[in-house]
């Protein structure tokens, strides 16, 4: 069960911060230096807009009141209440928020950490290491990509419901922990930035296998490392189909605890944006913070012509 | 010592992501295959072999059909608009733009919510009595539509909550496979006089054809998967009054969690499985199609270059 809806195929390495530099550092400036015209800003700008409009329509009215949403003459302006239906979303007995807000934390780190050390592990094995089996073996994880989540639910709810964890939140974390996304990313970051003379180095000097895997794949795999944490924790917080099946009322993940929002206020649409906006501030925390990171990610994986 | 270590090594490495994967990865889907040929007790918590049973009142169903439709019409409806748009944003971040940054990610905002996050704000403004569109539309003179009671309209509504998460995430993409196209072939192109619309259309696009694929390869499967959207559309989740919003995977989960017939939700998970799997192999016979074309790109070169000369 990948968390990542859509897998890039190739890691380009410039775009990633500390990979070896090529010689395509200036062209950009280069032939088209003259520099963008107006109409780019301005439809970059009605971008941007769009982008950032939903976040502030859902301000907008979960600030208002009950009935701001039926009022043909609304107002622009934000009112004041944002913090009240917040609170009357928080301290909803039904929705769970503390716990929802825990839950995320918790089981997109868990699961986050774990694809990072299982797909670094994969990834060197894949990438620098010799081995009968190897061409298949990655080739049989990139086709798994293509399976869908759906394919695996069924049986997976019988099974945690045989174990009686239906509602439990190790039963959304168990299935995350390894993604094969994640060993195909870390195999081609790994092969293209570890020089193979620098591990032959390193076994001549006598060290051991694990030695030169610590001392020289995690130090190369830290930058695509972050990345691939940043994606399987985006991925993992988001993620609704499985921990809406698995998951109930009592220990929700956020979106669960959002869709649960709906089926109790569907009239009051004040309440319901106000737990949307407040159930993505801890996403949009890390945006603030990662969003570069996130950007140059996006950008590595793609494939080019 | 030494000998053993080097021997063992890799599959100790690779063997924890094996065995997690084996459990939680391989065996449900042998499992699903298994249980699709079964009626399954929930009590007892075993089934009874029933053949193609389940198939086969799966493909008898009118709402299958129904949600087949309305997966791919929401399909169409998403990724048509969502990667010409990403193509152009991306070709405005292609430009010699200040604050690269800045704009890259305010256009990866939309990314980090949440499809639910995104569904009830969406259906929010797509309200049909005192949304925020029909306000619009209504101040212009205009009709307001039917978002919740018309299929079309109500694909429209749920592909734009798509295309709102997702047009950024293809634009970024577009641009580094943009970012690596030679800035030969601009020069050249200036040189000759072509003017950017010609230079986009030229010698862009071409370039991008693989990346082009692959997204729409992924955009497909995601596609094809589509739950959140629909299912929070409104609030009782059945895929409306008359299934105008149904899809596949909505279908699923109302067979195996809403009448809690796992026999049935399994054989529909198969069914959606190889869909899938057959739209990937269409994809992958085009694919191979225009990666003979990119073979051929040796021979439109030279004729770019003696464009120059003439």
């Amino acid at each position: 069960m990948t968390s990542l809806d859509t897998p890039p195929l190739a890691i380009v390495e410039e775009n990633i911060p500390n990979a070896r530099r090529r010689w395509r550092g200036e062209r950009t400036t280069r032939i088209r230096g003259v520099r963008a015209g107006t109409w780019v800003y301005i439809g970059l700008g009605v971008v941007a807009a769009s982008a950032i409009f939903p976040y502030y329509w859902s301000f907008l009215i979960g600030s208002g009141t009950a009935s701001t949403i039926n009022d043909p003459n609304m107002s622009w302006i934000p009112g004041g209440n944002f913090i009240a239906n917040a609170l009357s979303v928080v301290n909803d007995s039904a929705v769970n928020f503390w716990v929802a807000l825990w839950n995320s934390i918790f089981s997109s780190t868990v699961i986050a950490a774990s694809v990072v050390v299982f797909s670094t592990l994969a990834g060197w094995a894949f990438a620098k290491l010799r081995f009968r089996g190897r061409g298949w073996l990655l080739a049989f994880i990139v086709a798994t990509l293509a399976v869908p989540t759906q394919l695996g639910v069924v049986p997976l709810y019988i099974l945690f419901a045989d174990l009686g964890w239906t509602g439990n939140i190790g039963a959304i974390i168990i299935p995350a922990l390894t993604s094969a996304f994640g060993v195909f990313w870390m195999t081609q970051y790994l092969s293209q930035s570890v020089p193979d003379e620098l591990i032959e180095a390193a076994r001549v000097d006598g060290a051991s296998m694990i030695r030169t895997f610590w001392t020289i794949g995690v130090v190369a795999a830290r930058p695509a490392a972050a990345m691939l944490f940043l994606f399987t924790f985006v991925g993992a917080w988001n993620n609704f189909f499985w921990p809406f099946i698995v998951l109930d009322r009592q220990s929700p993940t956020l979106p669960v605890a959002l869709s649960l929002l709906q089926s109790n206020y569907f009239v009051d649409y004040s309440i319901v944006l106000a737990g949307v906006l407040l159930a993505t501030i801890p996403l949009l925390i890390l945006f603030a913070f990662a969003g570069k990171q996130l950007v140059n990610g996006i950008m590595a994986g793609a494939v080019k012509g | 010592m030494s000998r053993w270590d080097l021997k063992l090594s890799p599959y100790l490495y690779i063997s924890p992501f094996f065995l997690l994967f084996a459990i939680v990865g391989l065996f449900p889907i042998a499992f699903t295959a298994v249980i699709s040929f079964q009626e399954w007790d929930l009590v007892r918590n075993s089934g009874e072999f029933v053949g193609f049973d389940q198939y086969i009142w799966i493909l008898g169903q009118p709402q299958f059909w129904t949600a087949l439709r309305n997966t791919f019409s929401i399909f169409l409806l998403s990724s048509v608009p969502q990667l010409i748009l990403a193509l152009f944003i991306a070709a405005m971040l292609d430009r010699n733009i200040r604050a690269k940054t800045f704009w890259r990610m305010s256009v990866l905002l939309p990314f980090v919510m949440a499809p639910v996050a995104v569904a009830l704000i969406f259906s929010n403004m797509f309200g049909d009595n005192h949304g925020l569109v029909n306000g619009i539309l209504t101040d212009l003179g205009l009709n307001p539509i039917p978002w919740h009671k018309d299929p079309f309209w109500s694909h429209i509504a749920i592909a734009t909550m798509v295309n709102f998460r997702w047009t950024g995430y293809n634009a970024l993409i577009l641009l580094a496979a943009m970012q690596a196209v030679p800035r030969e072939y601009y020069e050249a192109a200036t040189v000759d006089g072509a003017n950017a619309f010609r230079q986009f259309w030229s010698i862009t696009l071409p370039s991008l054809r693989p990346t082009l694929i692959f997204v729409i390869i992924t955009a497909t499967i995601g596609g094809l998967q589509i739950f959140d959207e629909p299912r929070m559309f409104d609030n009782t989740g059945e895929g409306g009054p008359a299934q105008q919003w149904l899809t596949i995977t909505l279908y699923l989960y109302n067979i195996g969690w809403g009448e809690f017939n796992f026999g049935r939700a399994a054989a529909l998970a198969w069914i959606l499985f190889l869909i899938i799997l057959a739209i990937g192999l269409i994809n992958l016979l085009i694919t191979r199609r225009v990666v003979r074309d990119e073979g051929g790109r040796g021979e439109i070169a030279p004729r770019r270059r003696k464009g120059i000369r003439r």
